[in-house]
């Protein structure tokens, strides 16, 4: 399957690489490297290539390119679903998945790969097991390591990749046991020129950290379960459960982990929190035009919106922008053309408004379309859905655990057209 | 193997030669002011060769040799840094794999890593190492047995090959089932280190296969598919299993099993999909044949047909209800289905995307709808996902619209896409394009085609011109948008549209005189060759319908040949020889100067041409009898493009697949073979010959029994399938649905009493509130009873017979269908006197009615969770959410405008139903051009019903519906009974959704029944408004481009006086009349019934009895048939 691993960064170089079956020449990556020079745009790279004898599978993430060589037919999306997990798996051990954070840390890199993969065929890709085999590095092991000579392998050998509860690690203690859940919701939505809402849906995801000890067996309920009408789960979950109670049942997995994903779509059910008024205008055969944009809540439930951010990609043609905000500040790139607005909370006394002038490059025709603005905020304390959670409950353990929910409803890819 | 490896080296040999080549390339260019990346490198790696020799080497070989761990382990350390940088360590073999016996886990395990990396260089030094791992083999701990097999493997040294076969075979044999997967990949690795072996490995695959343990499971199948993919009767014994372990496979076996169960039933099972309508039991039939808006039943009737399956299979019992069934699908080929189900809800992709191909290819068709919803819930994932997945679906929505139509605006385009996505998601909007879609999708376009990212434009362009072709309706408009695209500032949208203006006119070449002249106009100003090549083709194609222009064109074009591109100067050639066959009297000049040129171009193409040409067209001696038909070869009909998809033969493979990404053969593609006509021995599957007699559902509770702990999810998916009474199944899903029952029942109460407050204040004159709300409560509780009920009966009628099942379905949901009909009537009739705005009061029982049919989707969704996804979002709750917008559009800024009485009202009367069909009761409708009193979306038609038999007609009454998805219909209320010779008219409402499709219905007596439809002409789906004549130019103002259909037509001589024009207009259609200054423009506006988007018609009279005739409106379709039905009636007496 996955025959070889070149990480690439954005200048071009091959930084690491890891072969898991016979060795295969780095002059391979020539023809990826030929595919990001025709695409211009990182983004745009094909994530699959076609060599004369390999396949390059390829993704992006955090200005890396994970590039793996493949050599027969294998269904793409497991392979970009792998390196997706490597990716994360680096993210979990190193806190980032960054070329230094891989440099500084190309023992464990190595030894990672080396569990996650063999011959070419996902082994243990769960964080869990693989932090029994090998330990995360910390700055107190790393000295310790230093003195003594002692290693970041684990010293007992993993069970838990034998058991039939694969993602738990065997024999969890903790004197504080706790399970947290966040209830993130992100709003994805394009509102067109008049303000109507073209497209709406809601991506929620609930994020566990679980401490507890011993084998606990919980199962959540919720107020409203049948909003969740389209629904991923962790593996831990028991799907029969949910499918006759729409009752999530399982045994955690130790640590931090998403334990579903969904998807609220149901356009009337989505609330719009905030609007955008814009005045946008390009005068033709002049070289200036006008910028007024007004933010204010709505439908928000009572609830402040906050670290709100708007990004505009204004036109090629525009030069610079003279504004002036009521609030929070603003930058504009003069390179990549970014208008980046700074607001911060919206208090519905005063709402932010941001005006001024454009300059366009003198002699460009005029834009013909008006940028779209992408705007970002946040609702704490509030499931934009109506999610709700309604209990808890443990068995299979004595003690009594400290439970919490937090509820936040985000902008997601939120796109206003003007 | 030897192939394999001759392969591998070729390959090696060959990347060597070309970054040899490269770098000879790069080196010849000296002009380079620095240094290539290539030439950076091969500095770099001197350097480092260089150093490592002298310094680092020495240094290592020293640490690696002395006493303390921690030494080694720093120098392992380097080591590993410097394999990772892709650094030669070979040097170090020898002191290095003298540690692969260290204490230390640490060592151990880099030593390991190096090991596997030289190996292959330094084999017989590898050898060294081996009698540690058969040690390690040996070990009493299975996690060390299992590493040392994995190492021992991965060292391909073709030497230890007999110890390996030995090491497997004994691996394959142990008791952990750990060990046992690490042999299961072992396999593999023997297999492409020496394939003589295979023989071997096959027993030991075999031995594998019959493993029970969820670990080795993935392994073992992977193992499979690399060795003896078409061994498939290796299979036949562990299928079950398979199917039922699946669920507890780690995720990554669950891909490779799904893809391999796959290819096995694609040989072993009959088509599900076999369309022979003879053979068909009624129940099929109304699976099979229902129309969208049906889904809902589907889904309900697929599930009943799919227990009915289980039972009577599980049971063995009811062979002779097989004998009767042409198709039924074998319990086998139906368990995968129903195991892979869950996995659509994993958070894995691949698995995700694996569940879904299977579905593709081999689930029933009216089953395969359930995965959409997973995928579109992709989407959402990363750039790479994406990417994949749109392709995926791109590739199904060509052949299964309506799979992915609900979902259409989750393809709509961000801004802020790459580009790669935008265009997999445009392809998916041009394939979802339908009739009733169109409109919206045309103003999506519109805001795409004005994007910065003119690669992304441009591809809109194309999809434009492939909606133009695939939907007549909207051919007209799409051209008019696009030639009004030619004025872009963009060249690149201009020239795009230029080529897909001429695929389009190619296909109607009809009367585009006009679009041809403005397009030879373009040439002036164009610059790029694709548009210049296609407008002088155009004009030679279509020289005669410009014969003023082409000559012209052809002058001009002589004088620029020299300067022109290649792709242009052949298409100058073509025009001039096609002009000298037409035209030779002004052109033949021009023609042979242009000639003379190509004859010396630079190209031996156009020279080439030009040659051809000449012997062609101008006749000599020495041409032969070709010459003749010169004007039949240059002058044919040319047969037009097709405008398609380019994932149109994207199917020939498996979904999925890299094959289907890269839309060629990768290597090792399994193909997926054509479904069997006869299915082979489905015996072969059966486990044991003792449990053969026995039900096998009884033998997996045995299974499971003997290992309790490996079943973690499927627990009561296990209990579910050893139940074999049926009893016991049902009365869990009775209390299931008992328990849903109840909860939609509190949920109904909501709906009910928030919209009571609406229409209380009306209310409240007739009867006490609390009373009332107190009896609505009651009715939506006594309501629920009866539909729960109903659905409990109706699956008990399910298993028993099938034929009822299809009817009682229907019947149920246009039941509730009436019933929510039949309350909002009533209340409508309470409140008719008591209100004194007419437009609430139609809003009120409107707005009920439709939040209790959501109601009661949900309450379908909740009978069955799992199969009807589906069903929620069709196209009838679609279309209303989208009309929502619509009349939020309209709303917004059109307040100045309002509904108007209608001028005329036309007596014509259609027939419903004649008398001699309809056994004496004979119908004739007709359009009363009245705002409709049951729902402001409905089109009032009356029907007069007259009874010419002899004998007294009862209880006539509208049956059965059929109506196209989105249609509403308010039908009369029945008429106890008809006295002969008497008639009656009574009225109706429909909502045809501003389309003219038929609505279909049963108008039934008491004994008969009768099918009937009514088709409304396009004029009656308007509402005359008026509006002063600013407001109308405002208006027509912002409705311009795509929005905007015209035509040319010559008036009568009669029809040209004001007064009768206007009678022959509003007679036409239901319009109003707008007060114009000038007397030669004529207008009228209207906003259609439905979603309230204006219709402005202009007539503009001309010189020489010629008008324009010019519509304006946001529904481009029934823009244009209204501009085609007006035509005729102004141009005829």
């Amino acid at each position: 399957m996955i025959h070889s691993l070149f990480l690439i960064n954005c200048s071009g170089d091959i930084f690491l690489e890891k072969h898991w079956k016979s060795v295969v020449s780095q002059s391979v990556c020539d023809y990826f490297f030929e595919a990001q020079e025709k695409a211009a745009d990182v983004e745009n790279v094909p994530p699959v290539i076609s060599t004369p004898h390999h396949y390059l599978i390829s993704i992006y993430r955090e200005k890396i390119f994970f590039v793996s060589v493949i050599q027969t037919e294998v269904p793409p999306l497991f392979v970009i679903e792998f390196l997706h997990r490597v990716a994360d798996t680096f993210q979990d051990y190193f806190g980032e998945c960054s070329e230094t954070a891989i440099k500084d840390n190309v023992v464990i890199v190595y030894e990672l790969l080396e569990e996650m993969l063999d011959n070419g065929f996902p082994l243990a890709t769960e964080s869990n097991i693989l932090k029994e085999l090998i330990k995360p590095p910390t700055i107190l092991r790393s000295v310790v390591n230093s003195i003594t000579g002692s290693s970041n392998m684990g010293e007992t050998l993993p069970t838990g990749q034998l058991s039939n509860i694969p993602w738990r690690r065997a024999v969890v203690k903790y004197t504080n046991n706790e399970a947290y859940f966040d209830v993130i919701e992100e709003i994805d939505a394009i509102i067109d020129k008049s303000g109507s809402t073209v497209f709406a849906e809601i991506q929620g995801v609930i994020d566990s950290c679980i401490k507890l000890s011993g084998m606990p067996d919980l199962s959540l309920s919720f107020m409203n379960p049948r909003l969740l009408d389209d629904v991923s789960f962790h593996p831990c979950i028991r799907f029969k459960r949910w499918e006759s109670e729409r009752v999530l049942s399982f045994i955690p997995p130790d640590g931090n982990f998403r334990l579903i994903s969904y998807r609220v779509s149901s356009q009337n059910l989505v609330a719009i929190p905030v609007y955008v008024k814009h005045i946008i205008s390009f005068k033709e055969n002049s070289s200036s035009g006008r910028f007024d944009v007004t933010i204010g809540p709505k439908q928000n439930m009572g609830k402040t919106v906050e670290g709100v951010i708007v990004t505009v990609h204004m036109p090629k043609a525009v030069l610079n922008m003279n504004l002036t905000s009521t609030q929070g500040s603003y930058t504009f790139d003069p390179v990549l053309k970014v208008l980046t607005w700074d607001i911060g909370k919206i208090t519905p006394q005063k709402l932010p408004n941001l005006k001024g002038i454009v300059n366009l490059q003198s002699g460009a025709p005029k834009p013909e379309e008006n940028p779209s603005l992408n705007v970002q905020f946040k609702i704490q304390q509030l499931a934009i859905s109506g999610l709700k959670v309604n209990r808890l409950d443990m068995f299979g353990e004595k003690y009594k655990p400290f439970k919490g929910v937090k509820y936040i409803t985000k902008a997601g890819k939120f796109q206003v057209r003007t | 193997m030897e192939q394999g490896s001759l392969l591998a080296k070729i390959s090696e040999a060959s990347c060597n030669i070309r970054s040899v080549l490269e770098m000879a390339g790069s080196l010849q260019v000296t002009l380079k002011p620095e240094p290539s990346v290539e030439e950076r490198e091969l500095a770099n790696a001197a350097a480092d060769q260089y150093e490592q020799n002298l310094t680092v080497n020495e240094d290592l070989k020293q640490m690696l040799e002395s006493n303390k761990d921690s030494a080694k382990l720093d120098a392992m350390k380097r080591i590993v840094g410097m394999i990772a940088k892709g650094k030669n360590a070979s040097e170090l073999f020898p002191a290095v794999v003298k540690n692969v016996a260290s204490k230390n886990i640490e060592i151990k395990k880099l030593v390991y890593v190096y090991l596997m990396r030289y190996a292959e260089e330094q084999q017989d030094l590898a050898l060294l190492s081996i009698s540690t791992f058969q040690r390690a083999l040996k070990d009493p701990n299975q996690l060390i047995r299992a590493s040392a097999l994995r190492v021992l493997s991965s060292i391909r040294v073709p030497i230890i090959v007999p110890i390996m076969m030995l090491a497997i075979k004994e691996a394959s044999a142990d008791l952990s089932p750990y060990v046992r997967k690490n042999a299961a990949h072992a396999i593999q690795k023997l297999y492409s280190l020496d394939p003589e072996q295979k023989e071997m490995l096959i027993e030991v695959i075999e031995k594998l296969l019959k493993d029970k343990s969820t670990l080795v499971a993935g392994s073992v199948v992977m193992a499979f598919e690399e060795v003896c993919p078409d061994r498939i009767d290796l299979i036949h014994k562990n299928y079950r299993k398979l199917c039922n372990l699946l669920v507890d496979v780690e995720e990554w076996g669950q891909v490779v099993i799904i893809h391999m169960l796959t290819r096995y039933a694609r040989t072993q099972f009959v088509s599900p999909w076999k369309e022979d309508p003879a053979s068909f039991s009624a129940q099929d039939i109304s699976a099979l044949g229902m129309n969208q808006d049906c889904v809902i039943k589907d889904g309900v009737l697929e599930e009943d047909n799919e227990k009915d399956f289980y039972e009577s299979d599980e049971e063995q019992k009811e062979k002779d209800q097989k004998v009767k069934k042409p198709y039924a699908m074998d319990p086998d080929h139906r368990l995968l289905i129903r195991n892979t189900k869950p996995l659509l809800q994993s958070r894995n992709a691949a698995v995700v995307m694996a569940v879904a191909q299977l579905y593709w290819h081999l689930a029933p068709k009216s089953e395969a709808g359930i995965v959409s919803k997973s995928l579109v819930r992709l989407l959402r994932s990363n750039r790479e996902v994406q990417y994949i997945v749109l392709q995926n679906i791109a590739t199904m929505s060509i052949q299964r619209k309506g799979m992915f139509e609900p979902y259409l605006k989750s393809f709509y385009v961000r801004s802020t896409d790459p580009t790669m996505i935008k265009t997999s998601k445009l392809e998916i909007l041009t394939n979802l394009a339908n009739e009733a879609n169109i409109s919206t999708l045309l103003r999506e376009f519109q805001t795409y085609v004005k994007s910065q990212d003119k690669q992304f434009a441009a591809a809109t362009i194309q999809a434009i011109g492939r909606c133009a072709t695939n939907i007549s309706e909207v051919t007209d408009t799409c051209l008019n948008g696009l030639v009004c695209l030619l004025s872009n500032r963009d060249e690149i949208v201009v020239a795009e549209s230029v080529v897909v203006i001429k695929k389009l006119l190619q296909t109607q070449p009809a009367h585009h005189g006009e679009i041809i002249k403005h397009m030879a106009k373009l040439l002036d100003t164009i610059t790029v060759p694709v548009a210049r090549a296609s407008i002088l083709w155009l004009i030679g194609e279509y020289c005669e319908r410009v014969p003023k222009i082409a000559p012209d064109v052809l002058r001009k074009m002589a004088k620029s040949f020299t300067n022109e591109d290649d792709l242009v100067k052949l298409q100058i050639l073509n025009l001039g020889a096609k002009l000298y066959l037409t035209n030779s009297k002004q052109t033949k000049l021009l023609t042979q100067y242009i000639l003379n040129l190509g004859k010396y171009d630079q190209s031996y193409d156009i020279r080439d041409r030009t040659r051809f040409i000449r012997q062609l067209i101008v006749p000599n001696e020495k041409s032969g009898a070709l010459s003749k038909y010169a004007k039949k070869i240059f002058l044919a009909q040319k047969p037009a493009p097709l405008l398609e998809s380019p994932f149109k033969d994207r199917d020939r493979f498996q979904l999925g697949t890299l094959s289907h990404t890269l839309n060629t053969k990768a290597i090792g593609y399994l193909e997926l073979s054509n479904w069997p006509e006869v299915a082979p021995d489905p015996s072969v599957r059966n486990v044991e010959v003792i449990e053969l007699g026995k039900e096998w559902s009884v033998a997996l509770g045995k299974a499971k029994k003997e290992k309790p702990t490996e079943k973690f999810y499927s627990d009561s998916e296990e209990e579910e399938s050893a139940s074999t009474t049926d009893t016991e199944s049902e009365s869990t899903s009775e209390s299931e649905k008992e328990k849903n029952g109840k909860e939609e029942g509190s949920s109904m109460e909501n709906s009910e009493s928030s919209s009571e407050e609406l229409s209380d204040s009306e209310s409240e004159s007739k009867e006490g509130s609390a009373k009332k709300k107190f009896k609505t409560t009651e009715e939506s509780d006594s309501d629920d009873t009866e539909k729960k009920t109903k659905m409990i009966s109706k699956k008990r009628e399910s298993s028993g017979s099938s034929d009822s099942e299809s009817s009682s379905t229907e019947e149920s949901s246009s039941d509730s269908e009436s019933e929510s009909d039949s309350e909002s009537d009533a209340e409508s009739r309470k409140h008719k006197n008591a209100i004194a705005s007419k437009r609430k009061q139609m809003a009120v029982p409107e707005k009920k009615a439709s939040s209790k049919q959501d109601v009661s989707l949900l309450d379908l969704d909740d009978f069955n969770p799992v199969s009807t996804p589906v069903a929620v979002p069709t196209p009838a709750i679609l279309s209303p959410s989208l009309v929502a917008d619509l009349e939020g559009l309209s709303l917004s800024r059109s307040s100045v405008i309002d509904v108007s009485s209608p001028i005329f009202v036309p007596m014509k009367t259609h027939e419903l139903l004649h008398r001699m069909s309809g056994k004496g009761l004979a119908a004739h409708y007709h359009f009363s051009r009245q705002p409709c009193i049951y729902g402001n979306q409905m089109v009032s038609v009356q029907v007069t019903l007259t009874n010419t038999t002899d004998q007294k007609l009862e209880n006539i009454h509208v049956g059965e519906r059929k109506l196209p998805a989105g249609m509403k219909m308010h039908v009369f209320n029945p008429i106890e009974f008809l006295e002969p010779e008497e008639s009656i008219t009574v009225s109706m409402g429909i909502d045809f959704c501003d389309s003219t499709q038929t609505a279909s219905f049963q108008l039934c007596t008491k004994e008969d029944h009768f099918n009937v439809n009514i088709q409304p002409p396009v004029g009656e789906l308007l509402l005359p408004v008026t509006m002063s004549e600013k407001d109308f130019k405002t208006e027509q103002g912002m409705l311009t481009g795509m929005n905007e259909t015209s035509t040319t037509i010559t008036v009568a001589p009669q029809n040209s006086t004001r007064l009768v024009l206007l009678e022959k207009v509003v007679k036409a259609a239901n319009l109003g009349v707008v007060p114009s200054g000038q007397d030669n423009i004529h207008r009228f506006s209207a906003k259609t019934v439905h979603s309230g988007s204006l219709m402005l018609v202009t007539v503009e009279l001309k010189e020489g009895s010629t008008a324009q005739l010019i519509i304006n409106t946001e529904k481009t379709v029934i823009g244009s048939i209204l501009l085609r039905e007006l035509k005729p009636v102004l141009s005829q007496g």
